[in-house]
């Protein structure tokens, strides 16, 4: 299929971006990797597209003590290669590196993934294990939100029409802190059909887990040391959000776990 | 043999412009004045088709059935008895049958135009149940697909073999239900067309992606009520067909009509979605089959009943039935057993038709057969390579007719297998099994033998009074007047090479170098006539015609060649591009302008039809080559996410004298590619409406590069004894076994939890859920 016609806006800057995101049936594009196919479905019909990915406002990145603000239209390429600093000790360069293919990373930005909320999607989980925050900006401001809260759903952004993600928050993870990383996908850039990421940053008093591909936002799990000493303590949490609805996804799910925490040295890397 | 001739791995002559992105496919053909279609197509699996409307401004520009007055419908019989059959319009009439099947065409100056308009069209259509399950579409209940049929069967066979007694008498008794699922062929280019009328020829010109392009027009020709001589089918570069583009489409029947209606040229490209939903659907098979066996496990009896999903309408040229009637036929593979009984079913269902897919029926037939014989293997506590051993066909047994009346023409199947467990290191396998994996993951161990018969022609084909019988195949060879050679064959490649083989054939023949002959192919006005490229026929059929035309060709220039050479015809011999006497050589570029430019200096007794001609083929005993291999497989099965890693691939197999081998190689690659597919991934499910499930490749997962295990091939060369140089038809057999010997494999890895496979894809979900089914049980 091909995409039905729409007017495409380059603007000069940020001001004329939020401007034009006002007109009627108006949307962004910062790397188009997942509007792009959802145009040519006809899945999404805006009558303006407003292409942001040039913007030098969405483009930087600024350290502090806490950690690195990503502007969001920065790729994930540009992540994964540290041309960014990251102050997540390797934790973030790994993420980009296992989304979809070199080609996706090229394009893809940070902040077009958390505004798409894909739950099969790599940034939503991985930044809400983390603890990161999206800064929103909006008629009034920037306002900033918790990464696991600024999706309603799945494809359901926080967002109000007129609104852009304009950066998104790593925090700085100690010298002590441990992440775990373990998505599981059918083949090599597909979407994963499990993921978990797990935190443990004594320093900060941080012990998070965090599941994706679930049927809607990740599932964030902020005390995450019970079911890191007995994985069997997942079962509450993972009735509540649905994630158990068969076997074959319970087993899934607590295999991301178990996985991400054996590759974070808390858990000991054998399946049962 | 000669240098660069049959049997050397000369480098591919297609790929210098194929690999660089400079091939020219239907899709780079932009005519002057084109316009483009999109279809509207039914969005429901069954309905009654009450109307179509469409806006007014859009006049002129939306079509139907009605519209496409004296248009016929595609009709594709088979002779065999019972076969009941179904007429496809071009566009849907009083029914829809299927979801994607296309209802009204839209048309405008590119593409997203005509699907602007194709989304205002509204069809008024009321929706009917919708008979999916092929294995409950006979019940008295189930939704008709075609309402004047009394069921919902196109064809039942049923081959009786009397195996009360060898069944009666069996130590060993295994019964398994197995599936295969749908697939999409998912070629890298997919369908598409261009049409345009030549008012100076005055005829119909498609541009058209197709394996066939003969049979096309002849189906064509049916259709639109034309002279075949007022119709030119040709196809460009042709990337990847599979059995996709062995057949004539709707669309291009409308695409054809549209282009005289408005004589103007139309262009159709068929997209991935169209393609996933509306289209190229292959092999769904289901068997409920029982092996019998003694306690060596020598197989006594094989009892099955088979059902295939044909889909909603017949396809031409193959019918509705080739696929589950073979299946009667072929599924005792290469082994020797006394008694078979097979029932099988060809069902009409709410999907779209399917079409034969490389392999056609076996691949289904070998993973049946295979799984059984497998189980034989576990009930007798034997390795399955044993049970194998003891029931293949042995080589002093050649040629053989087996239980079905095959006629295996040579080779050495036992042998297969022994090489097969010698290069996959079976016992080492069996040793890092029990010392178990460090990760956990399970170790397993698959084998598969099959046999194809390949390149069958007349007296195979005549039985099933379909549309189209293969028999003699041409060659038109020529000299040019300077002394290069052009060759014209009516096949069509769509990635078997012949740019490079059949010059290579040429080069073994006349011994002029391969640079210097140009191979063309498909188009009707260039080529004679042929049924095309399926099912594995080109390396001996046009194998066979080029050899005998530039045999002919070759006669004829050394009886010029003697004449010059003040020689006895006899005495010379073609040799380095030239024709070689006693006393000198001249070339055959100077036979050529001898022909052609200085006619004084010829013989008088020279033969007056000169240096070409049209030379035809077909091989004395054309039952087929029975080409055949053993695939091995090992995998690694995750038993906490049902991943499947295949950590060592073997494929033994013996495709006769291969003509490149480089290029045979290329084939068994890609095709085991496609059968990892089939084993692990690939899979077009509907819902309980007839939805498809898939719409693009995020949901329909093929395999790729890194999927793909590094394969190791061996060939063994016996020559057949059937055709011109030895050779055998190889080019699907990579694609039979791999479903057969992976699902094996991982059998062999989770037998110690109790667990079987049984339907494809073993996806990590089917895996996982058997896993915890088994736990459930116990
Ligand atoms: C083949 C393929 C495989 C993929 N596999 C994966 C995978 O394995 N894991 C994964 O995580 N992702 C995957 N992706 C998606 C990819 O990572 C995308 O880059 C990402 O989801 C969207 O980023 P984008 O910059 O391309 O956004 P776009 O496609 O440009 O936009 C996506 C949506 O976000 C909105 N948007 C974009 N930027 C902003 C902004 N700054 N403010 C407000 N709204 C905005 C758009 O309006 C649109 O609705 C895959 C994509 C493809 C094509």
């Amino acid at each position: 299929m091909k995409a039905a016609a729409f007017e495409i806006v380059r603007p000069r800057d940020l001001d004329a971006a939020r401007a034009a995101l006002g007109r009627e049936g108006a949307k962004a594009a910062a790397g188009w990797q997942s509007l792009g196919p959802m145009l040519n479905l006809r899945l999404a019909r805006p009558a303006v597209v407003v292409s942001i990915a040039h913007l030098p406002e969405l483009r930087g990145v600024s350290e502090t003590p806490e950690g690195v603000v990503y502007g969001a239209c920065v790729t994930h390429a540009e992540i994964e290669d540290g041309a960014a600093p990251d102050p997540t000790r390797g934790a973030l360069p790994a993420v980009a590196a296992g989304i979809a293919y070199r080609a996706v990373r090229n394009r893809g930005t940070i902040g077009g993934s958390l505004a798409h909320a894909d739950p099969a999607a790599d940034w939503p989980t991985a930044l809400a294990a983390m603890g990161a925050h999206v800064r929103v900006l909006g008629a009034d401001g920037v306002r900033r939100v918790a990464v696991e809260d600024f999706a309603h759903g799945a494809f359901a952004p926080a967002l109000a029409p007129d609104e852009l993600v304009v950066g998104v928050e790593a925090p700085r993870f100690s010298a002590s802190a441990r992440w775990g990383w373990w998505k599981f996908c059918r083949k090599l850039g597909e979407y994963a059909e499990a993921m978990c990421g797990v935190l443990v940053d004594p320093d900060r008093g941080v012990a998070r887990a965090a599941f994706g591909a679930t049927d809607g936002r990740p599932l964030v799990i902020a005390d995450a040391s019970e079911a890191l000493r007995d994985p069997d303590a997942l079962a509450a949490p993972f009735a509540a959000a649905g994630l158990d609805h068969d076997p074959v996804a319970r087993r899934l799910h607590r295999a991301a776990f178990r996985r991400a925490a054996a590759r974070a040295g808390l858990l000991e890397d054998v399946p049962t | 043999m000669r240098p660069k001739g049959v049997g050397a791995s000369v480098p591919r002559r297609e790929d210098d412009r194929l690999l660089r992105g400079r091939g020219r496919f239907v899709g780079d053909i932009r005519m002057a004045g084109q316009v483009e279609i999109a279809f509207v197509r039914s969005p429901v699996a069954h309905g009654r088709l009450r109307g179509v409307r469409a806006p007014e401004r859009f006049a002129g520009r939306v079509f139907t059935q009605a519209d496409m007055t004296g248009v016929k419908g595609i009709l594709a019989r088979s002779g065999l008895k019972g076969f009941r059959v179904s007429e496809q319009p071009a566009l849907a009439t009083d029914k829809v049958r299927f979801a994607g099947e296309p209802v009204a065409m839209c048309v405008a100056e590119t593409r997203a135009e005509a699907e602007d308009i194709a989304a205002e069209v509204a069809l008024d259509i009321e929706a009917l149940p919708a008979n999916v399950d092929m294995l409950r579409a006979a019940a008295p209940d189930a939704p008709r697909v075609h309402d004047d049929w009394p069921d919902n069967l196109f064809l039942e066979t049923f081959v009786d073999g009397d195996i009360e007694r060898a069944a009666a008498d069996a130590a060993i008794r295994v019964t398994r239900k197995l599936r295969t699922s749908r697939q999409c062929m998912a070629p890298l280019e997919g369908k598409g067309c261009v049409a345009v009328w030549d008012r100076h020829m005055e005829q119909l010109l498609l541009w058209t992606s197709t394996q066939m392009p003969h049979i096309v027009r002849s189906g064509l020709a049916e259709c639109l009520g034309l002279e075949e001589r007022r119709i030119r089918v040709a196809a460009p570069d042709v990337g990847g067909g599979f059995g996709w583009k062995g057949l004539l489409q709707p669309e291009e029947v409308c695409a054809a009509w549209l282009a005289m209606k408005l004589d103007r040229p139309v262009k159709w490209l068929e997209d991935r979605r169209e393609h996933l939903v509306a289209a190229a659907n292959c092999r769904e098979h289901h068997y409920e089959i029982t092996g019998y066996a003694d306690a060596e496990g020598r197989l006594l009896a094989l009892d099955a009943v088979a059902h295939v999903d044909a889909g909603a309408y017949s396809v031409y040229p193959f019918s509705a039935c080739l696929e589950a009637a073979q299946v009667g036929s072929i599924l005792p593979g290469p082994y020797d057993f006394p008694a078979f009984r097979c029932r099988t079913y060809s069902v009409c269902t709410n999907k779209p038709p399917i079409v034969p897919y490389r392999g056609v029926a076996r691949t289904g037939v070998c993973f049946a057969m295979e799984s059984i014989i497998d189980a034989i293997a576990r009930e007798a506590r034997l390795e399955p390579y044993e049970v194998r051993l003891r029931n293949l066909v042995r080589p002093e047994q050649m040629p053989f007719r087996n239980v079905t009346g095959k006629d295996f023409d040579m080779g050495d199947y036992p042998e297969s297998v022994r090489r097969a467990v010698a290069m996959i290191g079976h016992d080492a396998v069996r040793e890092r099994q029990k010392a178990g994996e460090p990760d956990g993951r399970r170790v397993g161990i698959g084998y598969a033998t099959y046999c194809e018969q390949g390149a069958h022609g007349t007296s195979v084909y005549h039985g099933w009074g379909i549309p189209m019988v293969p028999g003699f195949e041409q060659c038109f060879a020529r000299f040019t007047p300077d002394g290069g050679v052009e060759i014209r064959v009516g096949a069509q490649s769509h990635g078997q090479s012949f740019e490079t083989t059949m010059a290579q054939v040429a080069h073994e023949i006349l011994s002029i170098d391969p640079d210097r002959v140009s191979v063309s192919h498909g188009d009707t006005a260039l080529s004679p006539y042929s049924t095309g490229t399926w099912g594995s026929r080109s390396a001996v059929m046009v194998g066979g015609a080029v050899a005998t035309a530039c045999e002919k060709l070759g006669a004829r220039a050394l009886r010029i060649g003697a004449h010059l050479l003040q020689a006895k015809p006899d005495e010379v011999r073609l040799e380095g591009g030239a024709v070689v006497g006693p006393g000198g050589s001249v070339s055959l570029d100077e036979v050529a302008r001898t022909f052609y430019r200085r006619p004084q200096n010829l013989p008088a007794d020279v033969d007056p039809d000169g240096l070409e001609l049209t030379a035809g083929y077909r091989p004395v005993v054309d039952t087929g080559t029975f080409s055949y291999a053993t695939h091995a497989a090992v995998v690694a099965v995750d038993g906490e996410t049902g991943g499947v890693e295949l950590l060592d691939y073997v494929v033994v197999e013996d495709g006769g004298v291969l003509l490149n081998p480089m290029v045979v190689d290329g084939q068994i690659y890609g095709g085991a590619v496609q059968g990892i597919g089939t084993a692990l991934y690939e899979a077009m499910r509907y819902d309980a409406n007839g939805q498809p499930l898939a719409s693009t490749l995020a949901d329909y997962t093929l395999p790729g590069a890194a999927e793909t295990p590094p394969i190791r091939i061996a060939h063994m060369e016996t020559p057949s004894p059937n055709t011109r140089f030895g050779q055998k038809g190889i080019g699907e057999g990579g694609a039979i076994a791999p479903p057969a010997a992976i699902v094996n494999a991982i059998n062999d890895a989770l037998a110690p939890l109790g667990v079987e496979i049984g339907a494809l894809p073993a996806t990590p979900h089917a895996i996982l859920s058997a896993i915890a089914a088994a736990e459930a049980v116990r």
